[in-house]
C-alpha cells in the first residue's frame, strides 16, 4: 500500500466507518476492512477501478465525488477520505463543505507542490514540473489544482475549519516507503496528509 | 437464412450463444408446486381472489443444511424457470441463463443452491391467463385477474415456505426480473440478506409503459385476439408477433443497431421495391416476431406488460418517496446498469441508488460499458460475472450464510 495511505490507516479507530472517495481499487479500503475491521464504502468513476472492488468485496459506488456525496445524512461517517484526489478536483472549496457535513472527520492527502525540486525545476529549466509524484505534462495532468503543504493551512483559515493533525511525508522511489518530515516540510515533504474536522471530545 | 449468431437478444431468445465451456448444471427438472386452494385463495393487490394457483420452478445446486445458500433467480418479461442445465442429456438447448448459473460460474451452484419460478400470469407452468379456471373448466382468458409484480412475489413466497426457505442469501433478476428483485427486498426485508437489480428501474417510466401499450394495442387490434377467448381457435399470432418486434427494439440500442445491422439488405444485392424485408433489421425483427409466437401467450404479454406498468415502488411501498419506500429495506444491494440500456436508462438505477444510500443501506452501484442496450444484461459478460462472483462472495462473508456444509 501506498505510504501516504498507510499513515492515514494509522489515523483510523477500529470498527469505524470510512468513505474513500476515488477509492482506486480499494487498497485502503481493503486493508481497513481487513486489519482494522471497518466497514467502508468507496467512491470511484472509473468502470473497471470499480469493478475490481466490487470483486474484492468492496461495496463501492461508481459516480462523480461530488454528486454522490450529496445524499448521505450528516455524520454518515466517522472518516471521509480523500486521499490524492483534491488536486483534481474543480472546486476544491465546494467539496470541503459537505464532506465535514457527511463525516465527523475528513482527511486528506495531496502532493505538495512546495517541493523544492519542482521549485528547482521551474526556476532552472522554465518548463512545467514533471516529477515521480507528479508524472504528468502540463496539458495531459489530471492534476488540476495546484496545492502546497502552507496553502492548504491557509486554505483552512479561509473556508473556516479545523487542522486536528497534520503530517508531511516524502515517499521512496518504492512510494510504499518513505519517511515522515518534521523539519521544513513545505520545502522537503513529497505529500501532505491532514486531517480536518471535529475535536475529540 | 438468419445471420443472428452473435446474442443480442433479449429475455431467453433462442439466439444466445451459449458459449458455456461445456460447464453445465446437467440435466435439471421443472417441478410443479400448487397453492391458494379454494377457499383459501390468495387475495392479490387488486382485491380479487385467484386459486388454486400452481408454480413451475427448477432448482439446481444443493440446499446447504442450514439452508443458507439460497439464490432466487428472477426471469423477465418472457423467461421461465429454466435458469440453467437441460432437460435431458439428449437436450441442446440450455437454460436462458446458463451462462451465468452453474459449476464456477458467477452463480456458482457448487455453493449456492439457486431456485428459479416461472411467474404468475406467464405461460410456461404457472398458473395464467391460459390456465383453466376451475370454475368454467376453460382457460381463463380475460377472466384471469390482474397481477402485480407484488402479487408474484407474494406468490414466490409461497414457493419458499413450501420448499422450507427462510433466508436468502440473494434475490437476483433483471428488467422485470429486477422489478421483483426489489419487491421481494421491501415486502419480505427479514429474509433478503442481498440482492442486485440489473438493468432495471424502481418505477416503470412513461417510455416503458408507452412500449408495452402498443405491444398490448398490436395484440388486441388482432381480430383473431377475440377478446382473449382463442384458446380454441385460432391465435392473434400477428398483433403477438408485431409485440415482439417492439418490444425486440427496445432490446437494442441505436449503437447496437447500426452495427448489427446498419443499412445491410437481407440476402438482395438491391431494393425489392414491394413491401418484403429489404433490411436486415426487418428481417431480424421479423424472425424474433415469428419465433416467439410458438413459445407465448398472447394474454400472458398483456398482463405481465400490464403488471410491469403498474410496478411504482415509490408509491406503492412510499406514499409517493422512494426514500420512504427504501427504508424497509434491510439487504445490502449491488445494482447494475448498462450504458447503452435506453428502456431502463442508468439514471433510473441511480435513482434507487440514491434512496438506498439515503436509508444508510449497504449499496454497491456499476454502470458497465456495453453497446448492447437492455439486451446486455443476458449477454456473456466477464465484467458482470466478476462482479456477481465478488459480491456474492462478500455477502456469505459478511452476513455468515451461504456456507456450504456438506
Amino acid at each position: 500500500m501506498r505510504f501516504d495511505l498507510q499513515i492515514i490507516a494509522s489515523w483510523i479507530k477500529d470498527g469505524s466507518k470510512v468513505l474513500d472517495l476515488g477509492c482506486g481499487e480499494g487498497d485502503l479500503l481493503h486493508f481497513l476492512k481487513k486489519e482494522r475491521g471497518v466497514s467502508g464504502t468507496g467512491i470511484e468513476c472509473d468502470e473497471s477501478k470499480v469493478a475490481r472492488c466490487i470483486e474484492r468485496g468492496l461495496p463501492v459506488l461508481q459516480g462523480d465525488i461530488n454528486e454522490e456525496i450529496q445524499d448521505y445524512p450528516d455524520k454518515s461517517f466517522d472518516y471521509v477520505i480523500v486521499s490524492q484526489t483534491l488536486q483534481q478536483v474543480y472546486r476544491p472549496d465546494e467539496l470541503i463543505q459537505p464532506l465535514l457535513r457527511i463525516g465527523r472527520r475528513v482527511i486528506v492527502s495531496f502532493p505538495n507542490f512546495g517541493h523544492w525540486k519542482i521549485g528547482l525545476h521551474i526556476l532552472l529549466s522554465g518548463y512545467a514540473p514533471v516529477t515521480r509524484q507528479l508524472p504528468y505534462q502540463w496539458y495531459d495532468t489530471p492534476n488540476i489544482r495546484v496545492i502546497t503543504i502552507k496553502d492548504f493551512r491557509k486554505f483552512s483559515r479561509e473556508v473556516g475549519f479545523d487542522i486536528l493533525t497534520e503530517v508531511a511525508i516524502k515517499d521512496r522511489n518504492s512510494c510504499k516507503r518513505g519517511n515522515i518530515i518534521k523539519i521544513l516540510p513545505n520545502m522537503r515533504a513529497t505529500y501532505g496528509i491532514f486531517m480536518i474536522g471535529e475535536t475529540d471530545k | 437464412m438468419i445471420f443472428i449468431n452473435d446474442g443480442g437478444n433479449e429475455e431467453m431468445s433462442e439466439y444466445i450463444e451459449h458459449d458455456t465451456g461445456g460447464v453445465s448444471v446437467g440435466v435439471v427438472k421443472k417441478r410443479y408446486f400448487t397453492f391458494a386452494e379454494p377457499p383459501h385463495e390468495m387475495i392479490l393487490e387488486s382485491g380479487a381472489k385467484l386459486g388454486p394457483i400452481t408454480i413451475a420452478y427448477e432448482t439446481c445446486g444443493t440446499l446447504n443444511e442450514s439452508r443458507s445458500n439460497v439464490v432466487i433467480v428472477e426471469h423477465a418479461l418472457t423467461g421461465d424457470s429454466h435458469a440453467a442445465g437441460y432437460y435431458s442429456e439428449n437436450d441442446t438447448k440450455p437454460g436462458w441463463w446458463d451462462i451465468m448459473v452453474g459449476p464456477g460460474k458467477g452463480i456458482d451452484t457448487d455453493k449456492y443452491f439457486v431456485v428459479c419460478s416461472n411467474i404468475l400470469g406467464s405461460c410456461m407452468g404457472t398458473t395464467g391467463p391460459g390456465f383453466n379456471n376451475p370454475r368454467t373448466g376453460k382457460p381463463y382468458g380475460l377472466d384471469f385477474p390482474v397481477v402485480t409484480i407484488g402479487d408474484m412475489v407474494k406468490a414466490q413466497k409461497a414457493l419458499c415456505d413450501h420448499l422450507g426457505i427462510e433466508k436468502i442469501l440473494s434475490v437476483i433478476g433483471g428488467s422485470i426480473g429486477g422489478f421483483q428483485v426489489l419487491e421481494w427486498c421491501l415486502r419480505y426485508p427479514d429474509m433478503v440478506c442481498s440482492a442486485i437489480p440489473l438493468a432495471t428501474t424502481a418505477r416503470h417510466s412513461a417510455l416503458a409503459i408507452a412500449f408495452n401499450e402498443v405491444g398490448r394495442q398490436a395484440i388486441m387490434a388482432d381480430p383473431n385476439w377475440a377478446n382473449g377467448s382463442y384458446y380454441s381457435g385460432p391465435k392473434p399470432d400477428l398483433g403477438l408477433a408485431v409485440a415482439r418486434m417492439i418490444g425486440h427494439i427496445t432490446y437494442l440500442s441505436d449503437e447496437s443497431m447500426r452495427h448489427k445491422f446498419g443499412r445491410k439488405l437481407q440476402d438482395k444485392n438491391d431494393f425489392s421495391f414491394n413491401f418484403d424485408a429489404d433490411f436486415q433489421v426487418e428481417s431480424y425483427l421479423r424472425h424474433q416476431g415469428e419465433k416467439f409466437i410458438e413459445r407465448f401467450d398472447a394474454n400472458s404479454f398483456l398482463y405481465i406488460t400490464k403488471a410491469a406498468d403498474y410496478f411504482d415502488l415509490k408509491n406503492q411501498h412510499g406514499g409517493g418517496s422512494t426514500v420512504r419506500a427504501f427504508s424497509k429495506a434491510k439487504a445490502k444491494f449491488m445494482v447494475v446498469s448498462f450504458s447503452s440500456d435506453w428502456l431502463y436508462p442508468t439514471y433510473q438505477s441511480k435513482a434507487m441508488v440514491k434512496a438506498m444510500k439515503k436509508n444508510g443501506l449497504d449499496v454497491s452501484f456499476c454502470e458497465i460499458d456495453a453497446e448492447w442496450g437492455h439486451d446486455a444484461f443476458l449477454l456473456k459478460s466477464d465484467r458482470l460475472t466478476a462482479l456477481i462472483r465478488g459480491f456474492l462472495e462478500r455477502v456469505c462473508r459478511e452476513t455468515g450464510q451461504g456456507r456450504h456444509e456438506i
